[in-house]
């Protein structure tokens, strides 16, 4: 900054600093101290400038706890429809159709809490107005649509057949088919639902959800096999829940693996996940998970230990949505973060560019 | 009766050779939206900012023209309050504020000229103590340019620009708007379409379609629209579409009285701001550069252009917006990829007998 007055721009610095920057220099210095602690990656204080510390991009106006408890929900219920429609398949009654109402449950809300969540709710049908593959929420209610009303039907079948007077008319013994086809329907738009929430984050210009576009989709899809398998072994006996203890296992483990790189892999960009609320949220979103996956191994023999695992692989994922939408929701707060990782591209740029003129010159006078 | 929208520039199949048409250049935007040839040539904004005055002007005009309500600088609507950091109190860009006068106070300390007294060493064994005096004399344009007080020659060009003491304070001022993007995210990202491309090539909010999903909102790169809380929807600037189609100019430009804000066609308006550009490097202001003019830049090039005097996130402008959904095609595979994998995790854990 202060690099001599002939250079350009040089020797200007901002006449006032605002209060915004002791606030600033507090928060650098806490995260200093944290460093050491859990080895989070070392990035330099950067020095940058700014319009009065003023943040440059607007943060998300979702609605907070509706939005990223949708992010929980919807995944869980992705799962969850994948479990129930081949639990049809290998007998096994009381998962599936505890995988079924968890993802009818799921979706419902999930569609509640998206229209909640509209500035203006009397027009939520506007979202089906036209079909844009390059807006994620676009195709996100194309696939929120037919996943909700399929799964609605699995359940409601489950529900009807329960009726002795539906049992009793003779179209009750078409019921089966038409739930398994209903079923088999949902978990086509299961896997999408837990991943495009991933990609209705990444999709935005808010740099803590933007950069790390590669991993999200998997941090969300590991935290919805994690919930969604939680959930289900958690609702059913053990010797049906086997394959949800897999599931959940394994959701666990990518979720802990996802979530690393998205924390560590992107530099600055990744300090969010580290700082305020969003760090603790994450780290309490681990320890559940941690736990619940522990607990898992016992699920086989206890149901007891299966609700609980369930229970806290539930939590964890939760946990892990509503701390990555803060983690962007702060990174969109503090222009750091927007202008210091631009500001490295374009000296990156620059230098390619120097060093490619540079070569060229110097094959000339070859 | 849903259709898939040719709003935004999003299919591939047509068009560019490399398939993506989310990034890059776009020689006829409107044409790309699916307006007939003889669609009017795009418009835009070049903002100069090296002869604002930061009267607000626009911003008034702004406000009455397109009925804006009141608020504060954090958007607060019907709120009046100083920002208290600066004679900026309409502080950013927002559903409320279409246009925004930046107010940037700079210090620096200068080595001023001494005249009477020979610097020791600069002129060895001549004993002139004059000869300062006599350079400045005889080559005073020269060295107005090439003086290491780039800004002592800036002053001279540029009213924003005193002196006190040593010390010299230099005020930026700046009319931030909508860019009107040629890769709009706002546009690209609207799931109900009604954020879309005008016959002049700029971006405008349809009020009786959007439904307040807000996804423009974190999408924009430089923060513009944003959503009205008591409304429900967004807002933002839409270059007097009104008054384009009745053939009148946006109201802060025809506001703004020393030309700072020009309208006009893209075109013309590119080889002015070159021109003045130009006409500013050849009298010393080094730090004059053109932003967002470059079309092979994040967003393809702005349709509302500046000239600054500083780094662009002085005036709280990203130093290197690039378009979200440039990257959009990868991450739809990546999470196409992470779909597949939850399939296959599921179908695994089925595989394989009952104990």
């Amino acid at each position: 900054m202060t690099s001599g007055v002939a250079t350009p721009g040089g020797g200007w610095r901002r006449a006032d600093p605002p209060s915004t920057g002791t606030r600033g220099d507090q928060r650098r210095t806490r995260k200093g101290g944290r460093r050491g602690r859990d080895g989070d990656p070392t990035v330099e204080d950067a020095e940058f400038s700014s319009y009065y510390g003023r943040p440059i991009v607007k943060p998300a106006t979702w609605k907070n706890p509706e939005v990223p408890l949708y992010l929980f929900l919807g995944g869980a219920a992705g799962v969850s429809s994948v479990i129930g429609a081949l639990g049809e398949f290998t007998g096994r009654p009381v998962l599936t159709r505890a995988a079924h109402h968890t993802a009818a449950g799921g979706a419902l809300a999930s569609v509640v809490l998206l229209i909640v969540d509209l500035g203006r709710p009397m027009r939520f049908l506007h979202m089906l107005r036209v079909f844009k593959p390059t807006s994620p929420l676009s195709v996100g209610s194309y696939i929120l649509s037919p996943f909700s009303a399929l799964t609605v039907a699995t359940a409601g079948l489950h529900v009807l057949e329960l009726v002795p007077a539906v049992r009793a008319l003779p179209v009750a013994r078409w019921i089966p088919g038409v739930r398994k086809g209903a079923a088999v329907g949902a978990a086509v738009f299961g896997g999408p639902m837990t991943t495009y929430t991933a990609v209705l984050l990444a999709n935005t210009a808010t740099p803590s959800w933007h950069e790390p576009y590669e991993e999200l989709p998997f941090l969300f899809a590991g935290s919805a096999l994690a919930a969604g398998g939680g959930v289900s072994m958690a609702l059913s006996p053990p010797a049906e829940s086997g394959p949800s203890r897999k599931v959940a296992l394994a959701g666990a483990a990518i979720e802990l693996a996802a979530a690393h790189r998205v924390e560590h892999g992107h530099g600055l960009v990744s300090e969010p996940y580290h700082l305020g609320r969003a760090g603790r949220l994450l780290r309490a979103a681990k320890a559940c998970t941690i736990g619940g996956a522990g607990l898992t191994l016992l699920a086989g023999r206890s149901r007891t230990a299966g609700v609980l695992a369930g229970a806290l692989l539930a939590t964890g994922s939760m946990l892990t949505r509503f701390g990555v939408f803060d983690a962007g929701m702060a990174s969109a707060r503090d222009p750091k973060y927007t202008v210091v990782p631009q500001r490295e591209r374009l000296a990156a740029r620059q230098a390619e560019a120097a060093e490619l003129a540079g070569g060229e010159a110097r094959s000339v006078t070859r | 009766m849903t259709t898939v929208s040719s709003a935004s520039p999003g299919l591939p199949g047509t068009g560019r050779p490399d398939g993506n048409r989310l990034f890059g250049p776009l020689p006829d935007v409107s044409g790309d939206a699916g307006y007939e040839p003889d669609h009017p040539a795009r418009v835009g904004f070049f903002t100069d900012t090296s002869v604002c005055i930061g009267c607000k002007a626009c911003e008034v005009a702004c406000k009455e023209w397109n009925t804006l309500p009141m608020d504060d600088a954090n958007g607060t609507r019907d709120q009046m309050a100083l920002s208290g950091m600066s004679y900026d109190n309409t502080g950013m860009l927002g559903a409320n504020s279409w246009r925004h006068v930046a107010f940037v106070e700079q210090v620096r300390t200068v080595d001023l000229p001494m005249p009477a007294v020979g610097l020791p060493g600069r002129s060895p064994g001549t004993g002139d103590v004059h000869a300062h005096d006599r350079v400045m004399a005889d080559d005073a344009p020269r060295a107005a340019q090439t003086s290491v007080l780039n800004a002592q020659s800036l002053s001279e060009f540029d009213p924003q620009t005193g002196q006190s003491g040593d010390r010299e304070i230099r005020w930026l001022m700046s009319s931030d708007v909508c860019k009107h993007c040629t890769h709009a995210a706002c546009l690209d990202v609207c799931p109900t379409g009604a954020l879309f491309r005008t016959e002049f090539g700029t971006v405008v909010v349809q009020g009786d379609i959007c439904n307040g999903c807000g996804y423009c909102v974190p999408a924009c790169p430089y923060g513009v629209i944003d959503q009205r809380k008591d409304d429900g929807r967004v807002f933002k600037c839409t270059m007097c579409y009104d008054r384009l189609t009745d053939g009148l100019q946006p109201a802060c430009a025809t506001a703004c009285p020393t030309q700072s804000i020009q309208f006009g066609d893209l075109d013309e308006l590119h080889a002015r701001a070159d021109a003045r550009l130009a006409t500013l490097q050849g009298q010393g202001v080094q730090t004059a550069r053109l932003y967002g003019r470059d079309e092979n830049d994040g967003v393809g090039g702005d349709g509302a252009f500046f000239l600054l005097l500083d780094e662009p996130e002085v005036y709280g402008l990203p130093p290197d917006p690039v378009v979200t959904t440039r990257d959009l095609p990868s991450m739809w595979k990546h999470a196409a990829a992470g779909a597949a994998m939850v399939v296959g995790v599921v179908l695994t854990a089925f595989v394989g007998r009952r104990p």
